[in-house]
C-alpha cells in the first residue's frame, strides 16, 4: 500500500508483461530446433515447430478467417459468442456460489457447532474431482421440473461452477467475520445491540478486506468450473467445448485451438474486471485503524 | 460514602475462571466498592489483580460467579441495556472505515437518534475533545492520541453519568498521556460524570482521582483505599504535578502497592 504505481504506469506494466510472454514465446521458437531437445530419448525441451508452437501473429490473424474453410462466421465471432456463452454461466453460477459461501460463512460465524460440524466438509468438498460430479450433478437435475421450468444442461454446469466458487468465499467470509477485535466486540456489546446489527455495522464492514480477494478467487474458479463441466457435461455453445472441438485440428490447423484459450483469457479478465468494480466500490470499508 | 443510590455499588463480588482439568482462577475474590456520582475513582494493581475484570464485570461484559453489583441501583445487565456509562478501551477501537463523525455518533446512531440531535452533539464533544478541524478524518489519519480523544468523545456520547474507562492511556506516550490526563479532569468536570478508571501507573492515579483503590492478584482482591482528592479541577494542572501534595499521594499509593504498612491500612501483602 504504501508505494502505488499511477494507473498509467499500471497499464504500461500490464503490457510490458504481455510482451515478454510474446518475446519468450517467440524467441524460443527462433532459437530451439524444430523436432525439440532430446536427451537419452526424453525431451528435454518441447519440439517449436510451427504445428506444436504457431507463431503469435499467426494464432491472431487466425481469428480473423472464417472458422472453417473461406466462407462462413469469423473465428472471432464464434469465440466472442461462446465467451459470451461462458460468461453468462459463470457469472450465474458465480452469484450462486457467493450467496452459499456468505451464507455459509454466516451460519458457521453464529453456532460455533456449526463451524466445528461444516468446515471440515466444506474443506472436503473440494477435493472430489469435478468430473466425478458433474454426471451426477446431471443425472439429478434432469430429475428436476418445478412447474414449467425445466432443469437444462447449463444449470448444471453452472451448479458445478457454484461448487467451485462457494469454497473460497465461505472460508474468506469466515475470517473476516471473525476479524473484529475483541475492543470492537465489547463495544458492541455495550451498545446492548444483538447479533445481528452487529452484524451489520461492525463484521460485515470489518469483513471487507477478506471478502474481495475471495471472490476475486471464486470468479476465477466460477471461470475454470464452467469450462471444465462444460466438457464434462457435454454442453454445446461455450467455451470449454470448442476447446476439446478445435483442439482436433490442432495439426492441420494450428493457431485455431488456440482461438477458443484466448476467448477463456477474456472470460477469465472480465471477471476479474468486474470484482476489481466491485472493490473500488468498497473502497471505504478497506481503511485501516493503524495509523499511515 | 453517600449510600444513596451510588454509581457503582459492588458488594462481596468474586470472579472465577473455570479452567480445564478443574484448574480454576479466582480472579477477583469478596470485593467491595462504592462509587458515588460525579466522583473519580482509580483502580490500580499489578497485572493479574483483577481490576479489569472488576471493570467489565460493572459494565456487564462479564458476570460475578457471586455477590452483588449495581449500577445506579439496577442490575449491571439493566444498566448496560439502558445505556447508563460510556465506556473507552485501551485499543481507542474506532471502526476504521467511519470518519471521526461517525464514530462519535456511532452509540447515537444505533439507538435511532435523529441526523440533526446527532451533529449537534458530535459538534458539541468536538469542541470538548479539540478536534473540531478533524470532523472528516478517518482513525488512520489521526495520531494515538487523537484517536483515543475521538474514543473518549465516543464514550461520552450519550451524556451517561458513569464512564468506564480501560488502560485508555496505555499505549500512548509519556506527554501525550499527561497532556490527555489534563485534557480528562477538565473533561469530567464538564460533564460531571463518575470514572472507574483501571491503571498501573501511580502518577496518574494519584493525579486524575479522588480515590485510589489498590488491588492485589493470587487471588485479585482490593487490599487498601487511599483517599487522595487533590483539589477541584481548576488546581489540577501541571503545577499540581510537581506539588507536595502529589508526591506524598504517589508514595502513600507506592507504600500500599509494595505492601510496606502505612498507617491505617488494611491489609499487609508481605512479598
Amino acid at each position: 500500500m504504501s508505494r502505488r504505481t499511477a494507473p498509467l504506469g499500471r497499464l504500461a506494466l500490464g503490457a510490458l508483461g504481455i510482451a515478454a510472454v510474446i518475446a519468450v514465446w517467440e524467441g524460443y521458437k527462433a532459437v530451439a530446433p524444430d523436432t525439440g531437445v532430446v536427451v537419452g530419448g526424453t525431451t528435454v525441451l518441447p519440439r517449436s515447430s510451427d504445428i506444436a508452437m504457431p507463431h503469435v501473429w499467426d494464432m491472431f490473424s487466425r481469428l480473423s478467417d472464417p472458422v472453417i474453410g473461406t466462407i462462413g462466421d469469423t473465428m472471432w465471432q464464434t469465440v466472442l459468442d461462446a465467451g459470451l456463452f461462458t460468461l453468462r454461466i459463470a457469472a450465474f453460477g458465480w452469484i450462486i456460489g457467493v450467496v452459499v459461501g456468505f451464507a455459509l460463512a454466516l451460519v458457521m460465524q453464529r453456532f460455533t457447532i456449526a463451524e466445528a460440524a461444516v468446515l471440515p466438509w466444506i474443506v472436503l468438498s473440494q477435493t472430489v474431482p469435478l468430473i466425478a460430479i458433474a454426471p451426477l450433478v446431471r443425472r439429478w437435475g434432469s430429475q428436476i421440473t418445478i412447474g414449467g421450468f425445466e432443469w437444462q444442461s447449463e444449470h448444471s454446469v453452472a451448479v458445478i461452477a457454484a461448487y467451485l466458487a462457494f469454497f473460497p468465499v465461505a472460508v474468506g467470509v469466515l475470517r473476516g467475520l471473525k476479524a473484529p477485535d475483541a475492543t470492537h466486540v465489547d463495544l458492541m456489546h455495550t451498545y446492548g445491540i444483538g447479533w445481528w446489527r452487529t452484524l451489520v455495522s461492525l463484521r460485515l464492514p470489518a469483513s471487507v478486506p477478506f471478502l474481495l480477494p475471495a471472490l476475486r478467487l471464486a470468479a476465477a474458479s466460477a471461470v475454470i468450473g464452467t469450462v471444465v463441466a462444460e466438457v464434462s457435461i457435454g454442453l454445446r455453445g461455450g467455451v470449454g467445448r470448442l476447446i476439446i472441438e478445435y483442439a482436433q485440428s490442432a495439426s492441420s490447423d494450428p493457431a485455431k485451438p488456440w482461438a477458443p484459450i484466448f476467448a477463456a483469457i477474456a472470460v477469465g479478465l472480465v471477471a476479474a474486471a468486474f470484482v476489481g468494480l466491485l472493490g473500488l466500490a468498497l473502497k471505504p470499508y478497506r481503511r485501516s485503524e493503524i495509523p499511515a | 460514602m453517600n449510600d444513596i443510590k451510588p454509581a457503582v455499588e459492588v458488594r462481596a463480588v468474586s470472579r472465577t475462571f473455570g479452567g480445564r482439568k478443574g484448574a480454576s482462577v479466582t480472579a477477583l475474590e469478596s470485593v467491595d466498592l462504592s462509587v458515588a456520582p460525579g466522583e473519580f475513582v482509580s483502580l490500580i494493581g499489578p497485572s493479574g489483580c483483577g481490576k479489569s475484570t472488576l471493570l467489565r464485570l460493572i459494565a456487564d461484559l462479564d458476570t460475578p460467579t457471586s455477590g452483588e453489583l449495581s449500577v445506579f441501583g439496577k442490575p449491571a445487565r439493566q444498566a448496560r441495556v439502558d445505556q447508563d456509562y460510556g465506556i473507552a478501551f485501551q485499543q481507542a477501537g474506532l471502526l476504521p472505515w467511519k470518519t471521526v463523525t461517525g464514530n462519535i455518533e456511532l452509540p447515537l446512531a444505533l439507538h435511532g437518534a435523529g441526523r440533526s440531535e446527532r451533529r449537534a452533539r458530535v459538534s458539541e464533544l468536538l469542541e470538548l475533545i479539540g478536534l473540531t478541524d478533524f470532523a472528516g478524518h478517518y482513525p488512520d489519519q489521526l495520531s494515538g492520541g487523537m484517536q483515543q480523544r475521538v474514543a473518549i468523545a465516543r464514550a461520552l456520547a450519550e451524556s451517561p453519568k458513569l464512564l468506564l474507562m480501560d488502560e485508555p492511556f496505555g499505549a500512548l506516550d509519556e506527554m501525550t498521556r499527561e497532556r490527555m490526563q489534563n485534557e480528562l479532569v477538565r473533561i469530567c468536570a464538564e460533564t460531571q460524570a463518575a470514572v472507574v478508571f483501571v491503571t498501573h501507573s501511580i502518577p496518574e492515579a494519584v493525579f486524575l482521582s479522588d480515590r485510589v483503590v489498590v488491588m492485589s492478584p493470587r487471588p485479585g482482591r482490593i487490599t487498601d483505599v487511599i483517599d487522595v482528592s487533590l483539589g477541584g479541577p481548576a488546581e489540577r494542572d501541571d503545577s499540581l504535578r510537581e506539588d507536595e501534595a502529589f508526591f506524598r499521594g504517589v508514595a502513600k499509593v507506592r507504600e500500599a502497592l509494595h505492601g510496606v504498612p502505612v498507617a491505617g491500612a488494611r491489609g499487609v501483602d508481605t512479598r
